[in-house]
């Protein structure tokens, strides 16, 4: 204080260099001092190099340490290519039956007020909170040959467990939350009003829904797609249980790639690994696009 | 189009936004809903354009039975209080949006879509900003762009709710005096909700003035304010100077004092005594039937404001003409040139 009150009172040609001292204080309050700032950056550069661009790297340089054709060659296997045609189709249904839910479930939870709606909300989450590999147990429970509709469906004649159904409920079940939580917040944000706008202008429900609801959300949509479509594709655990490991047949890409490296095929194993690194890159990419298409769908509303 | 309510009652739960309305809305007037928030003026606004329903009740317009229709069929044009425009549409296609999503079979062909649309625009001025989307635009201009979109259906009744309260007060004045022109223009039946009296005595053909889901006056906004009908009407418009006051004996005393008013027809017990500021005439001590000594005065723009201590024990402030001397420390008499007592 008495510091203060000297200050004030000196000569006004100490004063410019007073002020030069007060801005200096206030930047030494904002602003670490400059070994700290160089050490913490290159402690954040050096994390980062080592457990995440090093191994990005070492895929790339594994798959392609015997070149280019044997690069090619491994995916051409029948092997590889019938796991990426099966982890193509698993990711298309699990991420069509979720966007479906996911936009039925946003809608009703941000535009209706409803009994047990928490619940649900908190409903939706499940998957995230559960290890994949219980999820996978669940499907096991439910439609294999000792669980609860295992004997129905063996009379029917009809294959869910160690094929294509199983695998597809299993991927939707683990990636259920993507698409709803991406809409959820943003529809909430967005209220109710543009669609009573709409009504009351005339407006069917479809019209509404296609013509003011859908448009107001759509790079949500895309964000929360794209999200659940690389975690479809890169799905293990719950995948690895109700799969059954049949080659050929119902392995996805990360299945293969895990039983080709047991057998010591690296270059194979490590060609398909970087594919879905190289999705991860897409996704990280379409991602980053995506969400400035986002903050700019926020209109800061002025109240 | 007349609009007729009655008995309307909604709870939203165990409360109860609407009590028991009832309320005749003429021809082409322009209604004012005025009451403070949770008074249940935008739940009767929002049951009349059929985005709420009521528990029990009627709406009919021109006699035919409105709850009978959702909210598209009934042609009821809405102004949201936060504008509700179309986010990813230009200006243009907000305005055409009404008429673009109409059966195909009385659908306009899109030369006839432009032409209205750019009517309408016209109309509220600001046919300029039609390639424009909605955030760029200021408040006002935003919510003059959802009047022209209410208006292209050429909605049989107009419905704002509190179309100006997301406005700063300039634009609120402009845009007060922009919305009674058009209607006298345009002449449709319109209701608008307000929480500011000033708005509604302003604009208004008829004020409804509202309270805890009830109707506590219709009248002419001269009427509201010369002759309220409640104590809360009184209160809530234009400031009032209230006094609690004891009848009996047919006198009426405040504290232990003895005022110099008839008490003639009025109920014994505890009232109060609604005095607007300036009906407070200011006289020598003595002459009133209240006395005080003034605490201090402060200029108001035409009036000064005075704070007066009365005999009987309460403070109170009254507005005086400015060439009316006055100083702190004076004793004056008071004399209400009008006042009204409510029991309670």
């Amino acid at each position: 204080m008495t510091m203060q009150i000297a200050d004030s009172m000196s000569l006004s040609a100490s004063d410019s260099k007073a002020r030069a001292h007060a801005a200096a204080a206030r930047n030494n309050l904002r602003t670490e001092p400059r070994a700290v700032r160089i050490a913490i950056i290159t402690l954040a550069v050096l994390f980062l190099t080592v457990f995440v661009v090093l191994p990005l790297v070492v895929v790339f340089a594994q798959a392609f340490s015997r070149g280019i054709l044997a690069y090619f060659a491994a995916l051409a296997e029948p092997e590889a290519m019938a796991a990426i045609k099966l982890t193509l189709i698993v990711a298309a249904i699990s991420v069509g039956l979720n966007l479906v839910f996911g936009l039925v479930a946003s809608w009703a939870i941000a535009k209706f007020e409803f009994p047990g709606k928490t619940f649900l909300i908190t409903l939706i989450d499940l998957p995230f909170s559960v290890s994949p590999v219980i999820s996978g147990l669940v499907f096991v429970l439910l439609f294999g040959a000792q669980g609860y509709f295992g004997s129905w469906l063996r009379e029917h004649d009809i294959q869910i467990l160690f094929a294509v159904p199983g695998i597809a409920l299993a991927t939707t079940f683990v990636t259920f939350p993507f698409v709803a939580r991406a809409l959820i917040p943003l529809m909430q944000e967005q209220g109710t009003q543009e669609e009573e706008a709409a009504i009351s202008l005339g407006a069917s429900g479809l019209q509404t829904f296609f013509r003011v609801t859908l448009p107001n959300i759509k790079w949500g949509v895309l964000y929360g797609v794209l999200l659940c479509n690389a975690r479809a594709m890169g799905e293990f655990g719950a995948v690895s249980v109700v799969s059954g490991h049949i080659r050929g047949e119902t392995n996805t890409m990360p299945l293969l790639v895990e039983i080709l490296y047991n057998e010591y095929q690296f270059v194979a194993a490590f060609a398909i690994a970087s594919l879905l690194a190289m999705l991860a890159l897409i996704t990280l990419i379409a991602k980053t696009v995506l969400e400035r298409h986002l903050d700019e769908g926020h209109e800061p509303r002025d109240h | 189009m007349t609009i007729e309510v009655k008995n309307l009652v909604k709870k939203f739960g165990s409360f109860a936004a609407l009590d028991g309305v009832d309320l005749k809305v003429n021809d082409g007037e322009l209604l004012a809903l005025l009451g403070p928030s949770g008074s249940g003026k935008t739940t009767l606004l929002r049951i009349i354009a059929g985005l709420d329903w009521p528990d029990s009740g009627e709406v009919t317009f021109n006699g035919e039975d409105a709850l009978a229709q959702g909210a598209r069929e009934r042609h009821v044009g809405f102004v949201f209080q936060h504008y509700a425009l179309f986010r990813h549409m230009t200006v243009f296609e907000n305005v055409a949006f009404g008429l673009r999503v109409q059966p195909r079979a009385v659908r306009k062909d899109e030369a006839a879509i432009r032409s209205r649309v750019k009517e309408l625009l016209d109309l509220v001025q600001l046919d300029w900003l039609a390639d424009r989307y909605p955030s760029q635009l200021s408040g006002g201009q935003r919510q003059r762009i959802a009047l022209a979109r209410a208006l292209a259906i050429e909605p049989r009744i107009l419905l704002l709710d509190e179309p100006f309260g997301a406005l700063d007060a300039k634009v609120r004045k402009e845009l007060r005096k922009w919305l009674r022109s058009l209607h006298h223009e345009i002449h449709v039946t319109s209701i608008f909700v307000t929480h500011d009296q000033e708005e509604a005595l302003e604009v208004a053909n008829r004020v409804v003035v509202m309270d805890k889901g009830r109707i506590e006056q219709i009248g002419s906004p001269d009427d509201v304010y010369d002759n309220p009908a409640t104590a809360f009407v009184h209160g809530f418009i234009g400031e009032s100077i209230v006094l609690p006051i004891q009848i009996g004996d047919g006198a009426i005393r405040l504290g232990d004092r003895q005022l110099d008013l008839a008490a003639d027809g009025l109920a014994p017990g505890a009232s109060r005594l609604f005095v607007r500021r300036h009906d407070m005439l200011v006289g020598p001590p003595g002459s009133g039937a209240f006395e005080g000594a003034v605490q201090h005065v402060r200029n108001f723009g035409p009036v000064q404001r005075a704070e007066v201590a009365l005999s009987g024990g309460e403070t109170i402030e009254i507005d005086a003409p400015r060439d009316k001397e006055l100083r702190a420390g004076d004793t004056i008499g008071l004399n209400p040139r009008r006042y009204r007592i409510f029991a309670g």
